[in-house]
């Protein structure tokens, strides 16, 4: 474990990704200790103050300080796309492997599908289910774990349907080992690599997913902070207070980055043989 | 390309099509909302209520409203708007031909950026193009459309004044401002394709360059244009095939929300309307055409990929 995240250090993405979550969890736990104003904290003289001394990065329409509800808004933002990712990949996972496991007919009917589930658009199923189920933070999380399951039914099942064809495998069966060892201590360390990868630059996609949602007002409500949201309150005055957008737009970017170059990092540190 | 394998293949997208179908019925049934009252307003008396829900069938069994309604779709009637009262068919047909051009402009534009963007990168690995276009994929992959949009409309609408801020001209009314409205969502959509594309044509010139037929074409003595052109591009080119149909998906997840941003009466904006007023019909229709097209481009990815590939051409 040490082992690889020296490895993942040493390529170019994953030190960069590490950095950038570093400082997004540091905000996400931190945030509101380092938040100069209440996010809520309205102050009429400042309306639509320009960033600067008083407010770093500006301030809205009722004077609440940007910097303080972006600092705040990570924690409505990233800790949702974390969990939807989370249990949308072990959805996912479970599928896919009893998929594997059951294999023929019932391999073909499940993976047939899940094909059909993946003809819809990510971002339309996870708007038909977050219309379904009720305009919100929770239900914008389980909309988008839903829309992300099928995708990762798809991944495990064909990692896992190789991984049972290795040699490796076939030694261990001839050496006795139970089905339960086999598989914990052969099959997963092999088929969790891609799925690991695979789930972090989800993530990424998650918390822009999350951000759409509401920024299409089916996600978060006011008076939250979350970035979609905020992107989507400082449309209205996109030509005088253009940081309203900007801020929270680059907030979302940053944190994708991270994600993005993480899963990067980690596909290179998992396949040592396989430098790009 | 055998026949068996084209008609296995359009089974498949039947077959896709019908769970899509099932899986939006559903999630519309579940739709808190009754179309008896979105119809007559809330001030509607309950026998009034209970007389059209009688005659639109929803006492019915849900297994037979999903048969009604699937037995219409078979016939090509998609129902009829609860919001304006119009069949739902020829309006999201309209909506979809407008997105489609958006699609058919961002999807020429990414073709003409990242692969060449893809290509050089690859062939000047470490360097400052390469590093550029490293950077651009990863923004590109990292900005959900609102945001792109949002920026595209603060630097080019607002402060250079360049293009018009919002709305929809048709290119046949009125070609030159038809395309000046079509630039910024065009851009927006094309930003993610072409980080996607980019990034995959750069790793799979790098492959196909390490590839022995590709020393054997230069060690054969072949110009290095020929060599690049004739083995470089086309093998490159083949994965690529597959990533734009799937990012057509995507495209179409974007299209949504663009649409929304700069007022396009699209398919995606006539989707969003319709859950915004629970109008069930539109909903379904506009998920399912959506569904549908993206159903197509795979279709179109894998018939191009047999052709392009010999290998394939004799299973």
């Amino acid at each position: 474990m040490t082992d690889l995240f020296r490895r993942l250090l040493c390529t170019k993405q994953g030190a960069i990704g590490v950095v950038i979550l570093l400082v997004v969890t540091l905000i996400c736990v931190f945030g509101p200790a380092l938040a100069p104003y209440s996010p809520d904290h309205m102050d009429y003289l400042g309306r639509f103050a320009a960033p600067g001394v008083r407010h770093w990065l500006g301030a809205d329409q009722f004077g609440r300080d940007e910097l303080s509800r972006v600092l705040y808004g990570a924690r409505d933002t990233v800790p949702a796309a974390l969990l939807a990712t989370l249990a949308g990949t072990l959805a996912g996972a479970i599928v896919g492997t009893l998929s594997a496991y059951a294999g023929g007919r019932w391999d073909e009917a499940i993976m047939r599908t899940v094909d059909a589930v993946l003809a819809i658009p990510g971002l339309l199923l996870a708007l038909l289910i977050a219309s379904t189920l009720g305009a919100g933070e929770e239900t914008a999380l389980l909309a988008i774990a839903i829309a992300f399951a099928p995708g990762m039914a798809r991944i495990t099942r064909s990692v896992a349907l190789a991984a049972r064809q290795e040699e490796y495998v076939a030694a261990a069966i001839a050496r006795g080992e139970s089905g339960t060892r086999i598989v914990l201590a052969e099959i997963l360390p092999n088929v969790i690599a891609p799925v690991i990868v695979e789930t972090t630059i989800r993530v990424a996609f998650a918390v822009m997913l999350l951000a759409t949602l509401s920024f299409l007002g089916l996600g978060a409500q006011p008076p939250s902070s979350e970035w979609g949201l905020l992107v989507s309150d400082g449309r209205a005055y996109l030509h005088d207070a253009p940081w309203l957008v900007l801020a929270p737009g680059a907030a979302i970017g940053i944190t994708a980055i991270g994600f993005n170059l993480l899963g990067d990092g980690l596909r290179d540190a998992l396949n040592p043989r396989d430098e790009r | 390309m055998s026949l068996a394998w084209l008609l296995r293949r359009l089974l498949l997208m039947a077959y896709t099509m019908l769970v899509v179908s099932v899986l939006v019925f559903a999630i519309t049934q579940v739709l808190p909302a009754d179309a008896a009252v979105t119809l007559l307003g809330q001030n509607a008396t309950p026998a009034a209520l209970a007389a059209l829900r009688q005659k639109l069938g929803l006492s019915d069994p849900v297994w037979l409203q999903f048969w009604h309604w699937f037995w219409a779709l078979l016939h090509g009637n998609l129902g009829t708007s609860m919001r304006t009262g119009l069949p739902v068919g020829p309006t999201m047909f309209t909506a979809l031909s407008r997105s489609l051009l958006i699609a058919a402009c961002s999807i020429l534009l990414m073709l003409v950026v990242a692969v060449p963007l893809g290509v050089l990168a690859a062939l000047r690995r470490g360097r400052a193009l390469d590093l550029f276009a490293g950077l651009v994929s990863y923004l590109g992959i990292s900005l959900p459309e609102f945001v792109t949009a949002t920026f595209v409309l603060v630097v080019l609408a607002d402060h250079l004044g360049w293009l018009p801020a919002t709305g929809y001209v048709p290119i046949t009314k009125h070609f030159v401002d038809g395309v000046r409205h079509l630039i910024a969502p065009v851009l927006t959509v094309s930003l993610v394709l072409i980080a996607h594309v980019a990034r995959m044509m750069r790793s799979e010139t790098i492959d196909v360059l390490a590839s022995d037929y590709v020393r054997a074409a230069e060690l054969k003595g072949l110009a290095r244009r020929t060599v690049l052109l004739r083995h470089v591009l086309r093998n490159a080119l083949l994965p690529v095939v597959t990533v734009v149909a799937l990012d057509v998906g995507y495209l179409l997840g974007g299209i949504i929300v663009v649409e929304e941003i700069f007022a396009i009466p699209g398919i995606g904006r006539e989707l969003l309307i319709a859950i915004q007023n629970r109008d069930l019909p539109s909903i379904q229709a506009g998920a399912l055409i959506m569904a549908g097209t993206y159903a197509v481009a795979n279709l179109l990815a894998d018939i191009a990929y047999a052709l392009l590939d010999p290998r394939l051409r004799y299973d």
